[in-house]
């Protein structure tokens, strides 16, 4: 009597485990016959992968187009695009001159902004670009030095391959001379740090800063979106979506992908990954 | 929990075995065929254990060799220069391999006198009333995560130690300010993490001591102290070594709580120095890493297991050598 009730769950927990391996093999060949010979080629910017990767997901899921995404870095993936191997180049950096003459075509789709915060009981409240680069090299160390506190600085910053270090270190131009005192791995404790150390610095996304730690101005300008879409606010870069010529003369998919994005939805992706619309 | 004296020990056990003989025989009904798939459950049971050391084993040498070959063994063992994304990255692990070992005999060194002599007093000092409310309160340790001890050193310690770095560094121009997240801060939250490990172990070791040998040494007219510094913890000391030992794994592998207070830059691990652990290294970049950079954090897992490997081989000599000493 045990045994054949035994035999028989066996029975159903083979026939169960077949049947799920039936219809993930039919989900899997249904995915791919949907996508094949729509693809986008994408190249470019590492500081864009969250975003680009974001893009890419959410566009597959909504149009069933496959975007080919790597990460190459700005300057390999404007190259691609003169080369004809990619449609569309990352670049987290404004085209050079020489990049623009050579016919393509500077698409920016979003800024990425960053924010400079320091403890709330600190008297500083405008920092120029200068210091700041001084700040975060070590040659300043003491707020009393800019006219605040007398009090150490404490020099808080992100780790190694995080998006917003590597934006923060190229546009003071500090790459690999920062002196940290504190290498933070997500931006929620970077402003937790800052709120709670006496004297600290630090810079995060412009979309998280809140009331608990205060936000300087750079340059007497006030760190806002609208600072930031008017040019006015320096510490902040493009995220340009280059292609050869204009938008309009690309092939269809690459038209579909730039009208998604000024859409709603891409629009959403853009605020979701911490970037300013550019529109 | 209660004390069980030698004397009581052989009747307790010999009430288990008329239990277990009572169940056997009453249980005729059992057939061959569970029998051996019982055994067969257990076998595989047994084996999954090994299988996943095995894997991990051969996973972290294939994820973490290609980045030495890379770099290069003497250059990324004693290379003092973390810096992976520079233009000219740097892997130099150096200074990280030397805080996990100076953080970890820091916190060892504060933790286990401490663990110890509580342990002591459970054991052997304090009267059941007492032991009931010290051993509850040890256990309770043990069982809190240990993002906690890290949120309560970032809210207790960190802020204590900034004041003091302020004072001390008032002066110094090359120190850099942190604001309390140095490797003390690091070493107090570990030292903390370990006592639970350390305690219950060697509380254990210490209760397994004989009675006998108490009550020979205060006959020959020991002091109640001497009895526990000359008899006692010295018949314990292979359970007590295998406290500090497991005590030393549990602070080199602790990675969540020290991430939050260690300051996590690379530098020398001086006491007010921000410092990285190996495991704060692979937990803070691991989320953006890519190529090299990556594979060098699997290196530096790769170290951690070595450590881990080494910690477990010395742990095995010690209960072997201390097997042969009695």
């Amino acid at each position: 009597m045990k045994k054949t009730l035994k035999l028989l769950t066996v029975c159903v927990l083979s026939a169960l485990v077949l049947t799920a391996c039936g219809s993930t093999d039919e989900s899997v060949t249904g995915e791919s016959s949907t996508s094949a010979g729509s693809v986008i080629r994408m190249s470019g910017s590492t500081s864009m992968e969250k975003f680009a990767n974001t893009l890419k997901e959410t566009y597959l899921a909504d149009t069933g187009i496959e975007i080919d995404c790597q990460f190459t870095g700005s300057g390999a993936g404007i190259q691609a695009v003169i080369d004809g191997t990619v449609d569309i180049g990352n670049s987290s950096r404004v085209l050079t001159d020489e990049e623009k003459a050579s016919g393509i075509s500077e698409n920016i789709v979003a800024l990425d902004g960053i924010g400079i915060v320091v403890d709330k009981a600190n008297t500083i409240s405008d920092i120029t670009k200068d210091d700041l680069a001084k700040i975060y090299k070590g040659d300043i160390k003491n707020w009393s030095e800019l006219g605040g506190n007398d009090a150490a600085i404490v020099v808080i910053g992100r780790e190694a391959g995080s998006g917003t270090r590597g934006a923060f270190e190229e546009i003071l131009g500090v790459e690999d001379s920062c002196v940290y005192a504190q290498e933070i791995n997500s931006t929620g404790a970077v402003m937790a740090k800052v709120a709670s150390t006496p004297g600290a610095i630090g810079y995060v996304s412009l979309d998280v800063i809140d009331d608990t730690v205060k936000c300087v101005s750079i340059d007497g300008i006030a760190a806002n979106t609208d600072n930031v879409k008017s040019g006015a606010y320096t510490l902040q870069r493009p995220f340009v979506m280059a292609t050869k010529g204009e938008i309009s003369e690309q092939k269809q998919e690459v038209q579909d992908l730039f009208n998604y994005i000024n859409s709603d939805k891409g629009q959403e992706i853009i605020a979701n990954a911490g970037l300013v619309s550019a529109k | 929990m209660e004390k069980v004296l030698p004397l009581n020990k052989n009747k307790v056990i010999d009430n288990k075995r008329e239990a277990t003989a009572k169940f056997i025989m009453g249980s005729k009904r059992f057939s061959s065929f569970t029998e051996q798939l019982m055994e067969t459950i257990f076998a595989l049971c047994g084996f999954s254990a090994v299988a996943a050391v095995a894997a991990i084993t051969v996973y972290m040498i294939i994820s973490g060799a290609p980045a030495v070959f890379k770099v290069g063994i003497v250059k990324m063992l004693f290379g003092t220069v973390w810096a992976p994304t520079a233009a000219e990255p740097s892997f130099g692990i150096a200074y990280i391999v030397l805080t996990s070992v100076i953080g970890t005999a820091m916190s060892i060194a504060i933790g286990v006198p401490v663990g110890l002599l509580t342990a002591v007093f459970i054991s052997e000092v304090a009267d059941k009333k007492v032991a009931g409310i010290v051993k509850p309160a040890v256990e309770l340790l043990a069982g809190i995560p240990s993002i906690v001890y890290g949120l309560l050193g970032l809210l207790i310690i960190n802020p204590v130690m900034g004041s003091i770095e302020r004072v001390l560094f008032a002066d110094s121009d090359t120190h850099v300010m942190n604001g309390g997240a140095d490797l003390i801060s690091a070493v107090l939250v570990l030292a903390v993490m370990i006592l639970p490990t350390v305690i219950n172990v060697s509380e254990t070791s210490l209760r397994a001591v004989p009675l006998s040998l108490r009550q020979a040494s205060l006959a020959l007219g020991a002091t109640p102290v001497q009895t526990i510094f000359k008899a006692t913890i010295p018949a314990a000391r292979s359970g007590i070594i295998t406290a500090i030992v497991l005590g030393v794994g549990r602070a080199v592998g602790e990675a969540m709580a020290i991430v939050l207070v260690s300051g996590n830059t690379v530098n020398i691990p001086f006491p007010f120095n921000s410092v990285r652990f190996l495991t704060t290294g692979i937990v803070s970049e691991m989320g953006y890493a890519s190529g090299l950079h990556r594979e060098a954090l699997f290196t530096i897992g790769l170290v951690l297991f070595a450590f881990i490997m080494m910690i477990n081989i010395i742990i095995n000599g010690i209960l072997e050598g201390g097997d042969k000493n009695e």
